[in-house]
């Protein structure tokens, strides 16, 4: 049993605990763009204090949380129902209908990302729709604007949020509900005081499974969004990539693993109790 | 409540056109004569045949295709390890951070992973001189998420498990290791089987942590479509977006199966 | 007690805040079949389950043929369990089920193949080695689980609630199947019951059990007949228990008590009304109310086939037994 707990734990601690080691090595050391890798190791905290006081930075932060809350709030709003609906749906329709809400994540993310993008451009289908019906006569192009950033991260990560929550409908006990109705409550009521209070832990799993990614979130600003769309994950990504500063980079991700370490611990819980030993 | 809720059904109704309607559209204009994705022109299959003579295009599948297969089998292995002990093992020292350390890689931002692993892999070079930049760094960034989803999945499926199976081949006479190999591996495999293709398809999909690991020798699938696409519309994307949903299908109507068996053992 | 097969000594196993076993200690002859009974958490299967290895008790010993096997785990002992669920591996057939433990042995094919067709033939499955364990009736795997236990010839074998699981006619047939199978086998049986029914006509001995000790153990005649306190007294089969001093009772079998119009010569002699009767076929069970001893339990045996009107609903009746009928209690 040691040697099972040994080669995922050690591989894990190598690959995944000890690269993060670095990164914070790494942020508080320097820029040296002659040496290579191009990083004086130190201990400043120089890029610390800039990422948390720059205007700019603390904008990419803000507007990161911002459209990640939004757009998570969005898919729950879609993704309650349909979860719903396919819990409700006849048992042997159930596995067919699930597989079609997951097969998007399994085709490719960028090939879907790219989808939007011709959707909303410009010239895109979306426009050539509103145009060919009348509806708006000079619609401005989505592409390129926090919309479409917002519309590509509900669509991408749908699939993260429908499945937490489908997992706690699905256990639901239909006979509360009938309980409750005979007790004189209206559908409505009922699923506000029995239904809804009792899928609280699938609702909690699915917006914690979808705003921790989508936070960090690089390719959807990156092909969706505009020069001024400000994610987190962009600025990583261009500090690292365009700029070479590698200690900011890394100050970035420091302070993104920071802001996530709650809720990803509160993720591992959720998984545990969720399939602790039924006894 | 009386029937089916049907605000609930047209919902789900307008999510599937939502989660559709961009990939048929796709997948439509792949067949379209002119280059642009957003004028019909009349059907033609000049960007399937162009594809097919795309040598940057295969030789990238072909890459992406090796290391998809190398970190899954590498992701099975680890992970069905994972989900056997966050699943069965009694309470150790460092139990809840290894339960973290599996599943964050699910939920981390791959921007953050990308960069980690990278400055590892320098780290390395600079104290070992290896592995550089390649295939290997790149198939084990795609092990170490891959991992965490085999492992939920495995999890998932002993945490279903009749564990009265057990104790009787234990009873029977048989190990602990023997009673995994003849009684409880044969009836999880078809989870683990699924989590393989999961894993493959994350890894065959992958970006971001890919930009990060890769080297100059060679560039995957994911890699090479996006530079591609910053650049603008590409027809021939669209037609490897038709492909990737055509394989992406079977795949998961293959996991399903292997994962809606019923009788193996199940409470 | 000579050369008991088991001697378990101050036995004990905790489960967070519950005591599942208390202290338990008995022993168990070679070649009997023994029970342990008792209601749901009395801790039968917890103790079964240690017989079996499968938990470690937290204090006492387990000996087997003389072995300290305490610390031994599951596979290392000379002992197979038919568990209440059958945990028939679905992924083989039946004679790949029943051949497992001989494989883990290390025994030869062809040995493996003689032995699995002769238990087969044992239970009564002859012929039904390749069929999947999916398409099997209940009696049936129920049958597959007994041979694969029987198929080593351990030196115990334990049965975890074994008819439990069936219905009413095929738990009669199979009841009497395991005692011939254990006699003609000369193997002991430990089986675990929560039907005294059961365990009474099975048993060699048997051991009550209530929240984790035990509480008499001998054979299903002396449990009947000389209860140790109120609670075997009550547990086992039907009766009238009354206080006859402070601290002191009276257990009184309701076949023991003659159901007559007339006051009967006996030594104890009471009249009631009869307030119910349970007909049950063979026998009746009535219900008297009476003055001294409040209602009581009387069986009679309906020897004719004729109604007795004497004896119906509503009607004064005499009851009367001797002193020697009724078992005196101090507990």
């Amino acid at each position: 049993m040691r040697a099972v707990i040994a080669l995922p734990y050690l591989w894990l601690g190598l690959f995944f605990l000890l690269p993060f080691a670095l990164v914070l090595a790494i942020a508080l050391g320097t820029n040296a763009p002659d040496s290579v890798p191009p990083v004086e190791l130190g201990l400043s905290l120089a890029n610390f204090k800039l990422l948390l006081s720059d205007r700019l930075y603390l904008s990419a932060w803000l507007s990161s949380l911002r459209i990640a809350a939004t757009a998570t709030l969005v898919a729950l709003l879609l993704g309650y129902p349909m979860a719903y609906a396919v819990a409700r749906a006849r048992p042997g329709l159930r596995p067919t209908l699930l597989m079609l809400i997951v097969l998007p994540f399994w085709t490719s993310f960028l090939i879907r990302i790219y989808a939007w993008m011709g959707l909303l451009a410009e010239n895109g289908t979306l426009n050539q729709f509103l145009r060919w019906t009348g509806l708006v006569s000079d619609p401005g192009t989505i592409l390129g604007t926090d919309w479409a950033v917002h519309l590509g991260i509900v669509y991408a990560y749908l699939p993260f949020m429908v499945l937490p929550l489908y997992a706690t409908l699905e256990k639901l006990d239909t006979s509360l509900l009938e309980a409750a109705s005979d007790l004189g409550a209206t559908p409505l009521k009922a699923f506000l005081t029995v239904t809804l209070p009792l899928s609280l832990p699938g609702i909690a799993a699915g917006c914690l499974m979808m705003f921790i990614p989508a936070v960090g979130e690089f390719v959807i600003p990156d092909l969706l969004g505009g020069t001024r769309t400000l994610m987190i994950g962009k600025v990583l990504w261009d500090e690292f990539f365009t700029n070479s500063d590698w200690p900011l980079a890394s100050a970035v991700a420091i302070c993104l693993l920071v802001l996530l370490v709650a809720p990803i611990a509160l993720v591992q819980r959720q998984q545990a109790k969720s399939l602790a030993p039924k006894s | 409540m009386n029937g089916k809720p049907r605000f609930a059904f047209g919902m789900l109704a307008f999510g599937y056109a939502f989660l559709y309607l961009p990939l048929l559209l796709v997948m439509a204009y792949s067949f379209n004569e002119s280059r642009l994705v957003t004028v019909w022109a009349g059907f033609s299959l000049k960007w399937w045949r162009a594809l097919l003579d795309n040598e940057a295009m295969l030789s990238a599948a072909w890459y992406s295709l090796r290391i998809a297969f190398v970190s899954a089998t590498a992701s099975s292995v680890l992970g069905l390890a994972a989900g056997y002990v966050l699943s069965r093992a009694p309470p150790f020292l460092g139990r809840t951070l290894f339960g973290s350390l599996v599943i964050a890689p699910m939920v981390m931002p791959e921007v953050v992973m990308g960069i980690s692993m990278l400055l590892l892999f320098v780290g390395a070079d600079r104290l070992f001189g290896g592995p550089g930049r390649g295939f290997v760094t790149i198939a084990i960034a795609h092990t170490t998420f891959g991992l965490a989803f085999v492992a939920v999945v495995v999890q998932a499926r002993l945490a279903d498990f009749d564990r009265s199976l057990e104790e009787a081949a234990m009873d029977l006479g048989a190990t602990p290791w023997v009673t995994f190999l003849t009684v409880t591996l044969p009836l999880i495999a078809p989870a683990v089987a699924a989590g393989w293709l999961l894993a493959f398809t994350l890894s065959l999909d992958d970006l971001i942590m890919t930009q990060f690991v890769a080297g100059g020798e060679a560039q995957t699938l994911p890699m090479l479509v996006y530079s591609s696409v910053r650049l603008g519309v590409d027809p021939q994307i669209n037609v490897l977006a038709t492909v990737i949903v055509i394989v992406a299908a079977a795949a998961l109507i293959v996991s399903g199966r292997l994962t809606r068996q019923r009788p193996s053992g199940q409470r | 007690m000579s050369d008991p097969i088991v001697r378990i000594e101050g036995l004990g196993k905790r489960f967070g805040a519950v005591q599942a076993v208390d202290d338990v200690s008995l022993d168990v002859v070679r070649g009997e079949l023994f029970a342990l009974l008792g209601g749901s958490g009395c801790g039968k299967t917890t103790l079964l389950r240690m017989l079996a290895g499968l938990e470690t008790p937290d204090t006492g010993r387990i000996l087997i043929d003389g072995q300290d096997m305490t610390a031994t785990p599951a596979h290392l002992r000379p002992v197979n369990m038919m568990f209440q669920s059958y945990a028939l591996f679905p992924h083989m057939d039946v004679a790949a089920n029943v051949g497992y433990g001989l494989r883990r042995e290390g025994v030869a094919k062809a040995e493996t193949d003689r032995r699995v067709a002769e238990a087969l033939e044992l239970v009564k499955l002859e012929g039904l080695g390749a069929r999947r364990t999916a398409q099997l009736s209940g009696g049936q795997r129920q049958r597959v689980a007994l041979a694969r236990a029987l198929v080593k010839r351990p030196k115990l074998l334990l049965l975890d609630e074994p008819l439990a699981a069936l219905d009413r006619k095929l738990r009669e047939g199979t009841r009497f199947e395991l005692v011939r199978l254990q006699e003609q086998l000369g193997l002991t049986f430990v089986v675990v019951t929560h039907d005294q029914e059961e365990a009474m006509s099975m048993a060699t001995r048997l051991a009550v059990m209530d929240k984790g000790r035990i509480v008499q153990t001998g054979s299903p005649f002396e449990l009947y007949e000389h209860p140790a306190n109120r609670f075997v007294a009550g547990f086992i089969g039907v009766a009238n228990i009354f206080e006859t001093g402070p601290g002191r009772w009276l257990a009184l079998r309701p076949e023991k008590i003659a159901l007559v119009a007339e006051r009967p010569a006996t030594n104890q002699t009471v009249r009631g009304l009869i307030v119910d009767i349970a007909y049950e076929g063979d026998r009746s069970l009535y219900r008297v109310a009476t003055e001294r001893h409040g209602t009581m339990q009387v069986s009679a045996t309906n020897v004719t086939r004729h109604r007795d009107g004497a004896f119906q609903r509503g009607r004064e009746v005499w009851l009367g037994w001797d002193d020697s009928a009724a078992h005196p209690l101090e507990s």
